[in-house]
Order: structure tokens, then C-alpha cells, then sequence
């Protein structure tokens, strides 16, 4: 665990040295700003759904992006090699990798909080649901890097990663409009399996256990996936 | 220290290493040498863990670095041939990191020291990706020993730098001997004669030979050579030459210049340098031809004669195989 740390530290250190952090930093809070600006002027309600409700989208461009550098720059530039044969697990690998992108990318959210201000002073908002809206952001977003972390980890080629990254948050958005086609417990077992229902119960204030053991559950599964595609690798170098 | 017990490693139906066996004992410097492919890195990578061998097995400080694999990376301090550094870091953060991931206790110190050791103090706080070849890798040795390793496994060193950064960083591993077992690769051979107590010699993933630089010598060559240069003499000494006791073949090499095979373990010079003088010769020059490790590689490790370049006649050996 101490190791996963001084893995992630170091990971922030590099998303601070590098430029695609601050442009993807800027980007999301662009987009951000645009939808909040469009929800208080075409609802005039004092809340943030409508920011919050299209930042699933956002987040399938945002989330590759800001992972797509964690392992697999240590696959092209060979430091996979010297971290590896120092004594470190590969899940504490996967996990600070993991933590370092959650951590800039709670940074990010927490800088929206500023609407939260901005409502609080012009109106009334809910706050209670306000604050289970921010825990669906940050869950949908926990488990979005997670897959992102696992693209990462099976190339060494960033941009390969991040368009896998891609590719793959669609894939689980496009479950939900699959899950259509069906009927009973077929329907039921997809629709459990795509993210967006879980995400909007809670972003309409509605925290349900469920929702939060599939986010959880849904990360680990993927940092877990993550550590196991580090060792295959080492099996067939 | 290090022990490996018939080591095998195949990359998909390629056999990389095939049944390699040695030991290395706490405090030797040993090379590993062997030309481009022959295993070198896939044994050293066997040693740090980073890879699974095939068969056999392979322990360091008594711990099996497969199934003891991070108790046994502990002791273990690597520089891999690529030198892999994160280029957006500084020296200074950089090795903090690595000594922190060792669980280095007082980690400022440790990074101070190997700072100085490596005579990178200077440039603690330059960006890693700003940094020269042989600035980085020296940095890597430093990231190599900021843990006071028990074993520094280095992985060709040398390979592209200068010639004064080689013998900078030459100097540095000699003096690091002094108190880790270093096991190095590489396929420069003047570097193992210079840095080197043991060698071990690999060759399409076979462990050819190994033994002390004068060991190996004894191993290939079968006779003690002396060349002389005679003033204006030329074939007509081969003759007289050749008369001398216990020479076994002579052989001329340029206008005047002659190679003198004798029978091993015996010193010619003196007689021979007699019978110059006695026939009324100039004596311009006489000195005994050790071989030399290249000789010595190349007779293990060729099957079948190579001819050197003109400038360095190879010298004539029994047909002996040493393989077997």
C-alpha cells in the first residue's frame, strides 16, 4: 500500500510536468462551464444536472486521455523494467497508477465547485442532492480511468491507448441502448451492466447501494485487470 | 551470492539460454561475456525477477527470485542496457523515488551519497531528459546502488559513451567491487580484463567457459609465444629459428618479424635471444605474446576458423575443441 503511494506521488509529479494534463484540465472545465452556463439559462434551476448529466460524455474522451500515459510510456521508454524489478507488487503498480489519475482528476471536479457557490448565492439548490450528484461524478469517473488505466497497460503506444480507452467507454454506454432490444432478465442483467442507469439515480440525489458497490466493484475489477496484463507481459517479453 | 542451477529460457520456440550454471561469490566482479544475442540480458533479467525462466532455477543472497522474488529483489541494485529514466523528472527526484520504492531509511542521505558517488552532485537538479549519455548513465548507476544493494547487476554498462566517460564509469565500478558483488555484461573486451576477477563466457545461450582471465588463457592456449624483430633478416632465420629447443613452429609475420611458438610452460627468451646474438644478428626486439582475451573469445565461441584482419594475424592454435 505505502509502495501504491509512492508510485501515485510520483505519477502526480509527471501529470504536473507534462502539458496534456493541464490541457485536459482546461478542456473538462471548458465543457464543464458551456453546460453549466446552458443549464441555468435554458432551466433556470439551481442545480447541476445538466453538467452532471452530460459529463458522461465528456468523460469518454477525458478519462483515456488523462491514463493513456500511465503504462504505456513505462512499456516505451523501458522504466516498466526498473520498477518491476524493484520490490514492488504489480498491483500496487496498477493501484498508484490508478490513484495518481483519480486524485488530478478529483482536483478537476473539485474546481466546479465553484457552481456550487454560484448557486448557493443566486438561489436555492438542494444541497443534500448536490452532494450525491458529486459522488456519481466522481464513481463514474473512478471507474472510467480504471478502464482507461487497463487500455493503458496493453500497449506501449499512448495514442493506441487512449483510442482503446475510447472505444471501450462507448462500448459500455452503448450497452445501455442495447439492453433496449431485450426483454426481461436479459434486459435487466444489461442494463445492470451499463453505467449510465447507476450514474443517474445518483446525480437525481438517489444514493443506492447498488449503484455504489457497481462503481466500486466495477474500478477494482478493472485495477485488478490491470496488475494481471502487467504480469502476462512479463511472461511474454 | 548468486547462484543459477541449469538455467533455461526459450522465447517461443527460440531457446535464449540453455542450461546455465554458475556462482558468484560475495564480493567478485564478474562478466558476463558474450557477443550481441547471446543470453547476457535474458539472464540478468532472469536475476532481477523481471522475467520467469523456463527451467531451472536461480538465487540471490539464498532467495529464489522466482518464488522468493521480492525478498530476493531487495538485495539488488539493476542498471538495464536501455538505461530507462523518466525524463521529466530531476536527478534529485528521481532517486528519491527509486529509494523510496526500497524502502531506503533516511532517504535524503542516501540520495546525497549516491549523488557523490557517481559525481552527479552537480546536476541534482537538472531534468533527467536535459542530460548527456553518460550523465544519465551514471545517474542510473546511482539509482543502481542508492539502496546499498548486496548484488549491482549491471547490463553493458559502457555501451555508448566516450572514451572518457567509459573509463569514468570503469573506474566507478571497480571501485564499487570493493563492496557489492557486481555481475556486468558485455560484449567489449578490453572492459572485463580491466574491471573484471572472473569471467564467464556465453554463447548462444550456452555457458562456454569461465574462470579467471590467466585461467581462460591456460584453458585455449596451448603454447607460450614470443615474437621477435631481427635488423634486416628475413626467411633465412627461419631455419635457426626453428632449431632452438622446445620451439614448436615459427612463423614470419612481416619482413621481419617473427612469431615463435614454444612448449607450453617453458621460457625461451633467453635462449632464444642467444642464438640471435650468435649468429651475429640484430636483436631489435623480443617480447612474449600473452593472448589475448579477443583470441581467447574467439577460439570459444567461433566453430570454425576466422580469418582476423591483416593488421592482427590470428595466431595458430591446435585444432583442439574446447567446446567439448
Amino acid at each position: 500500500m505505502r509502495n501504491a503511494w509512492i508510485i501515485a506521488k510520483r505519477e502526480l509529479y509527471a501529470y504536473f510536468a507534462s502539458p496534456v494534463a493541464y490541457l485536459v484540465a482546461a478542456a473538462y472545465l471548458f465543457l464543464c462551464g458551456l453546460f453549466f452556463i446552458g443549464g441555468i439559462a435554458g432551466w433556470r434551476e439551481a442545480s447541476l444536472q445538466m453538467v452532471h448529466g452530460s459529463l458522461g460524455i465528456v468523460l469518454i474522451f477525458v478519462a483515456p486521455v488523462l491514463t493513456m500515459r500511465l503504462l504505456a510510456r513505462e512499456h516505451d521508454m523501458g522504466t516498466i523494467e526498473l520498477l518491476l524489478t524493484a520490490p514492488v507488487q504489480s498491483w500496487e503498480v496498477a493501484l498508484g497508477k490508478f490513484l495518481a489519475a483519480f486524485i488530478f482528476y478529483a482536483a478537476m471536479t473539485a474546481a466546479t465547485g465553484l457552481y456550487v457557490l454560484v448557486l448557493v448565492i443566486f438561489g436555492h439548490p438542494d444541497l443534500g442532492t448536490l452532494a450525491a450528484s458529486f459522488l456519481g461524478v466522481l464513481l463514474l469517473g473512478a471507474a472510467m480511468l480504471a478502464l482507461g488505466l487497463f487500455t493503458s497497460a496493453l500497449t506501449k503506444n499512448q495514442v493506441v491507448a487512449a483510442v482503446l480507452g475510447v472505444v471501450g467507454c462507448v462500448s459500455l454506454w452503448l450497452i445501455d441502448l442495447l439492453s433496449n432490444l431485450f426483454t426481461g432478465p436479459t434486459r435487466q442483467v444489461l442494463s445492470y451492466l451499463t453505467p449510465s442507469g447507476h450514474y443517474y439515480n445518483l446525480i437525481e440525489g438517489l444514493i443506492d447501494t447498488r449503484d455504489v458497490v457497481y462503481y466500486l466493484s466495477f474500478t477494482l475489477l478493472f485495477i485488478f485487470l490491470t496488475a494481471q496484463v502487467i504480469d502476462a507481459r512479463r511472461w511474454q517479453a | 551470492m548468486i547462484t543459477v542451477e541449469h538455467l533455461s529460457k526459450n522465447y517461443g520456440f527460440f531457446r535464449a539460454l540453455n542450461d546455465v550454471s554458475f556462482h558468484i561469490e560475495r564480493g567478485e566482479v564478474v562478466g558476463l561475456l558474450g557477443p550481441n544475442g547471446a543470453g547476457k540480458t535474458t539472464t540478468m533479467r532472469i536475476l532481477t525477477g523481471y522475467l520467469p525462466p523456463t527451467e531451472g532455477r536461480a538465487s540471490i543472497a539464498g532467495l529464489d527470485v522466482f518464488e522468493d522474488s521480492l525478498a530476493a529483489r531487495r538485495h539488488i541494485g539493476y542498471l538495464p542496457e536501455s538505461v530507462p529514466l523518466y525524463t521529466e523528472m530531476t536527478v534529485r527526484a528521481y532517486l528519491d523515488y527509486m529509494a523510496a520504492l526500497r524502502r531506503v531509511e533516511r532517504r535524503k542521505l542516501a540520495v546525497e551519497r549516491a549523488m557523490a558517488r557517481c559525481h552527479i552532485e552537480d546536476r541534482a537538479d537538472d531534468l533527467i531528459g536535459t542530460l548527456s549519455k553518460g550523465l544519465r548513465q551514471r545517474v542510473g548507476l546511482a539509482q543502481a546502488i542508492v539502496h546499498e544493494p548486496d548484488v549491482l547487476i549491471l547490463d553493458e554498462p559502457t555501451i555508448g559513451l566516450d572514451p572518457r566517460q567509459i573509463i569514468e564509469v570503469r573506474t566507478l565500478i571497480k571501485e564499487l567491487g570493493q563492496e557489492h558483488t557486481v555481475i556486468l555484461s558485455t560484449h567489449i573486451l578490453p572492459e572485463v580484463s580491466q574491471t573484471c576477477s572472473r569471467v564467464l563466457i556465453i554463447h548462444q545461450g550456452h555457458l562456454v567457459a569461465e574462470g579467471t582471465p590467466d585461467e581462460l588463457t591456460a584453458q585455449v592456449q596451448h603454447s607460450s609465444r614470443v615474437r621477435i624483430t631481427l635488423g634486416g633478416v628475413g626467411e633465412e632465420a627461419l631455419p635457426v629459428l626453428k632449431g632452438i629447443a622446445d620451439v614448436l613452429d615459427v612463423r614470419l609475420l612481416e619482413e621481419n618479424t617473427f612469431e615463435i611458438a614454444c612448449a607450453p610452460g617453458t621460457d625461451r627468451r633467453a635462449e632464444i635471444a642467444r642464438q640471435v646474438v650468435r649468429q651475429g644478428w640484430d636483436l631489435l626486439e623480443l617480447h612474449s605474446v600473452s593472448m589475448s582475451l579477443e583470441e581467447i573469445f574467439l577460439k570459444l565461441t567461433t566453430a570454425e576458423e576466422i580469418n582476423l584482419s591483416k593488421a592482427e594475424p590470428r595466431p595458430e592454435f591446435d585444432t583442439e575443441d574446447v567446446h567439448a
